[in-house]
């Protein structure tokens, strides 16, 4: 039987199933088959907080989108192309999402009548007229993945777990992945249960072949790679990203990275990611609670070292305090906050924008501290070092606002070369700093950054101490005075302030110079935005888009960037929080869309949004 | 002999204990023989959380309960540091409980000072975890309803590998009490009973009234009977322990003191022995045992790192995953 092969441009997959039935994993893997085949991509793991909810419900689906293509892309994907759904529930919770005509590959053999009952289907949709808009392949992927196994001395049960690999080697077929990557993860992966890795390795190729000999697939998809700038990739996720950078930033500021920090959802990652690199001399602590954390840090600080907590939104309410002190205190301090859906608990595992108030006011008193935001998972390394270098040079607590969108997902990251990094290290105090040559004045400023000297514990003449309360100019000594409190509130925020001077300028993309509403956004709608720009320009529209990396301080240009448009949109995944802080400060009467699903947006959405601005009067 | 005053007025009351406990420090830490830049003082908020100004060290006034917290992140990764943690019944049993029983757990090499005065201080007068049931106060016109935390209990409760008792009326037993404790490796916690003369005066009265005090004092030396004049330890019956007149045992009757006893039960029995009317108070070093501190493991763990594998190389770590190269 000859097979076609056909040419196409991109495709979106979503793997979704029980979240005990490996999806996480399928996806990883055929991202990582995808990447070593030189697609760009761009991926949204998408999984329920509890750990294993009841097999075959609805809240235990945990699905894996990727959208790989022969060119660059932007974001994971509006809707996919193809549904992989391992039961009843993962094809009922998806199929809303599905467009007319999409493939849904369905795994037959879980279509019984109890699993069908449990998410209220009467009739199986594989056996009635209900999904006769789709065009479904019913594969029994578990018997034959069963079949397959027979001659391994497996349980039916551990047989059946393999079934993820055999959904994995049909899909590689399908869509003409290598798969050398795959066999060869997963003869390390059970290097020491070999007999579980052919196990594993016999029902991917199983699936493989299945693929290449059934008749249900006669159409065989390529993509070819995507022509990217020349240089090295790898694949990574936001979070990974985020890590590496802290140890880059450790690495060119000569400072020794101490994480204080607890395990919350998205944010564990980078505490285990960092934990496995001792090698850098990294200290990782796992603090009873999120005060000790950041606390632990701010005492590392205090004694030179490079000090890092990582959080979510929750934990950021908790470290207020400590952020606080480190504020008054002048002492570098990196705080990493992944933002998820809130109020409170909120979804653990969903995505938002909503910390940005927080951030920016979330302290008692005047309590100003810069803000850096990446947007994409490969600029979380970019971020996390610009982070470091403002902390250190100004002697401050940094907020770096990354979210759950780009902390799970991921995307090719052309690496930096180590010898291309700055040098952001700066000189500790070693001597007197009074015009008498003979004093230490914790408290006097540089002139340019208006940072206080960084005297460590251990420097010989320097001795002296800090604290919470407010403290006089130069001395630092406890001070109530009026006019200097007055006057240490305003150096405070001058000192923020002045990070402007040492920023880049906010770029706008207007390919043509003509257009005359401009999209702004900050944060991971980087890659939805641009990917509506992208299709308002293909069909002649004129728009023009800038994102914000610094949220305090802002760019020296932003107010003239936005008055130059008629109209500014600015679509947030919160209730229009940077729209209330422009508005304040700039007074343009700025347009927000807002969503707050816990999801990114789709370019689809945006780019209606968009033609409405243009279309409006 | 170098002298560690700062240029600061110092604010506690007058006749507050603290000035004792300042100058015992003070006259103290020379002997030491540690430079002056390598120690720090870290404090939370109370009145004893002023101590760090009154000494010419490096020092952070931080905020209330968390000094514990942030003296770890710094002596686990200075180890060449001497860190003090200066704190109070409050600030350590209160709101900083959790940081404190963690910090006892983990064995951070730091010397925790608990100035106890069973008051609020710093507040005015509200009543703390150390205060007696019943007592009266601002918050607590019909007296108090909590029943108090032993700090000594709590501290041999929470793994302390190091605790001790004294008082800040007797200058020679607080600088043996604090000798031991620097010299020991890991986390000491010294629970001092502080006058609080505005709002609590006299709490610790029957220690130092000449006509009761060497008879209700239990004196808890590592090798010697435990015994005031009048009164000492031994074995009960029902296989705890008891005091009884001295007059009533034999001298080989009364229980010795073993400090450096790996379990820990006959330390935490000792501390039980406190009862609301100081009938009979034990003071001393409670227990005293070696492990390893944290910062030394953590040490161990980059160390061994590194000789695995030798030092991290940022380009070997980028390169590290799956690449792939685009020409």
């Amino acid at each position: 039987m000859t097979k076609q092969v056909q040419q196409l441009d991109r495709v979106i997959i979503r793997f979704a199933g029980d979240s005990g039935d490996g999806m996480q994993l399928t996806g990883d893997r055929f991202t990582a088959g995808t990447a070593e085949f030189g697609n760009d991509l761009s991926t949204l793991p998408n999984f329920p907080a509890e750990i294993r909810a009841p097999a075959g419900t609805l809240p235990g689906v945990s699905s894996f989108q990727l959208h790989f293509a022969d060119h660059d892309i932007l974001t994971p994907g509006d809707a996919p192309n193809v549904l992989v759904a391992m039961n009843p529930a993962a094809l009922k919770a998806n199929l809303s999402d599905l467009p007319r005509g999409a493939d849904i590959i369905a795994n037959i053999d879980e279509f019984t009548k109890r699993n069908l009952q449990k998410v209220g289907y009467e009739v199986s949709p594989l056996e009635d007229d209900s999904l006769s808009e789709w065009r479904v392949h019913a594969v029994p992927l578990t018997s034959l993945t069963v079949k397959a196994l027979e001659g391994f001395a497996l349980s039916k049960k551990d047989a059946e777990r393999s079934k993820n690999m055999f959904a994995l080697g049909l899909l590689s077929w399908l869509y003409h992945r290598p798969t050398e990557a795959t066999i060869k993860f997963l003869e390390t992966k059970f290097a020491k249960k070999p007999d579980i890795a052919k196990a594993n390795i016999a029902a991917f190729q199983a699936g493989w072949n299945y693929g290449e000999t059934t008749e249900s697939f006669s159409v065989s998809y390529e993509i070819k790679p995507a022509k990217l700038a020349p240089g090295v990739y790898r694949n990574i996720s936001g979070n990974q990203a985020l890590a590496y950078g802290l140890i880059a930033g450790s690495v060119q500021s000569r400072l020794p990275l101490f994480l204080g920090s607890y395990p919350i959802t998205p944010a564990s990652d980078i505490l285990h990611e960092l934990s496995k690199h001792k090698r850098f001399g990294i200290r990782t602590f796992q603090a009873e609670d999120e005060i000790a954390g950041v606390g632990a840090a701010l005492g590392a600080a205090f004694g030179g070292a490079l000090g890092v907590t990582t959080t979510s939104g929750p934990g950021v309410a908790l470290k207020a305090e400590t952020v606080g002190l480190a504020v008054t205190t002048e002492l570098p301090l990196i705080v990493v906050d992944v933002q998820r859906a809130g109020p409170s608990t909120g979804m653990p595992t969903k995505t938002e924008q909503t910390d940005l108030l927080m951030a920016m006011y979330g302290r008692n008193g005047e309590s100003p501290l810069p803000i850096v935001a990446p947007s994409t998972p490969s600029d979380c390394f970019d971020a996390a070092v610009e982070a470091v270098r403002i902390a250190v040079k100004y002697r401050t607590p940094v907020m770096l606002l990354s979210d759950g969108y780009l902390a799970n997902g991921s995307e090719p990251w052309k690496l930096p070369d180590a010898a291309d990094l700055p040098d952001i290290s700066i000189e500790f105090a070693t001597g007197p700093n009074s015009d008498d040559g003979v004093t230490f004045l914790p408290f006097k400023r540089d002139a340019e950054t208006l940072a206080r000297p960084w005297a460590i514990p251990g420097t010989a003449g320097l001795e002296h101490r800090i604290g919470g309360i407010e403290k006089a100019e130069n001395t630092g000594n406890i001070s109530y005075d009026p006019n200097n409190h007055d006057r240490m509130v305003r150096v405070r925020q001058a000192k923020i302030d002045g990070i402007a001077t040492d920023i880049p300028p906010l770029t706008v993309d207007d390919p043509d110079g003509e257009a005359r509403v401009l999209v702004l956004g900050w944060g991971s709608t980087y890659g939805p935005i641009a990917a509506a720009v992208r299709r308002i320009r293909r069909s002649g529209g004129k728009v023009a888009q800038a994102h914000l990396r610094h949220l305090n301080p802002l760019p020296a240009n932003t107010g003239e960037v936005l008055r130059a448009y008629d109209k500014v949109l600015l679509p947030e995944i919160n209730l229009g929080q940077l729209a209330l802080l422009l508005r304040a400060r700039f007074l343009v009467d700025i347009i927000s869309y807002n969503r707050v699903r816990g999801l990114p947006f789709k370019a689809e959405e945006l780019a209606g949004v968009i033609q409405d601005v243009i279309d409006s009067e | 002999m170098k002298d560690f005053k700062t240029d600061q007025e110092v604010r506690w009351c007058p006749g507050c204990g603290d000035y004792a406990i300042l100058a015992a420090v003070q006259s103290f830490v020379p002997e030491l023989g540690l430079k002056r830049e390598n120690m720090v003082f870290v404090s939370g908020i109370g009145c004893s959380s002023r101590f760090p100004y009154y000494m010419d060290t490096y020092g952070f006034h931080s905020i209330h309960g968390r000094a514990p917290a942030i003296a770890t992140g710094l002596a686990a990764s200075r180890p060449d540091l001497s860190v003090w943690v200066i704190t109070g019944d409050g600030d350590a049993l209160s709101i900083g409980g959790n940081h404190l029983i963690h910090a006892l757990r983990r064995n951070v090499n730091l010397n925790i000072l608990l100035f106890n005065n069973r008051i609020y201080g710093l507040t005015k007068g509200q009543y703390s975890p150390t205060s007696e049931v019943g007592k009266i106060t601002k918050s607590t016109p019909m007296g108090s309803l909590d029943k108090p935390f032993n700090p000594i209990s709590l501290a041999i409760g929470a793994e302390a590998s190091f605790v001790a008792r004294t008082i800040d009326s007797d200058r020679k037993h607080l600088q043996s009490v604090l000798r031991e404790a620097a010299e020991h490796r890991g986390t000491s916690l010294v629970e001092i009973y502080q006058n609080c003369n505005i709002f609590n005066d006299d709490a610790f009265e029957p220690l130092k009234d000449p006509e009761q005090r060497d008879d209700i004092t239990l004196r808890l030396e590592h090798g010697q009977p435990i015994a005031s004049a009048s009164k000492a330890v031994r074995r009960a019956a029902d296989g705890g322990i008891e005091v009884v007149p001295r007059s009533a045992v034999s001298e080989e009757e009364i229980l010795v003191h073993d400090a450096h006893r790996t379990d820990p039960s006959l330390a935490f029995a000792l501390s039980r022995l406190d009862e609301p009317a100081f009938q009979h108070v034990p003071i001393g070093v409670f227990r005293s045992v070696d492990r390893p501190s944290y910062d030394e493991l953590m040490a161990e763990q980059l160390q061994e790192a590194v000789g695995e594998r030798g030092p991290g190389d940022l380009n070997d770590l980028l390169l590290g995953g799956d690449t792939w190269r685009i020409s």
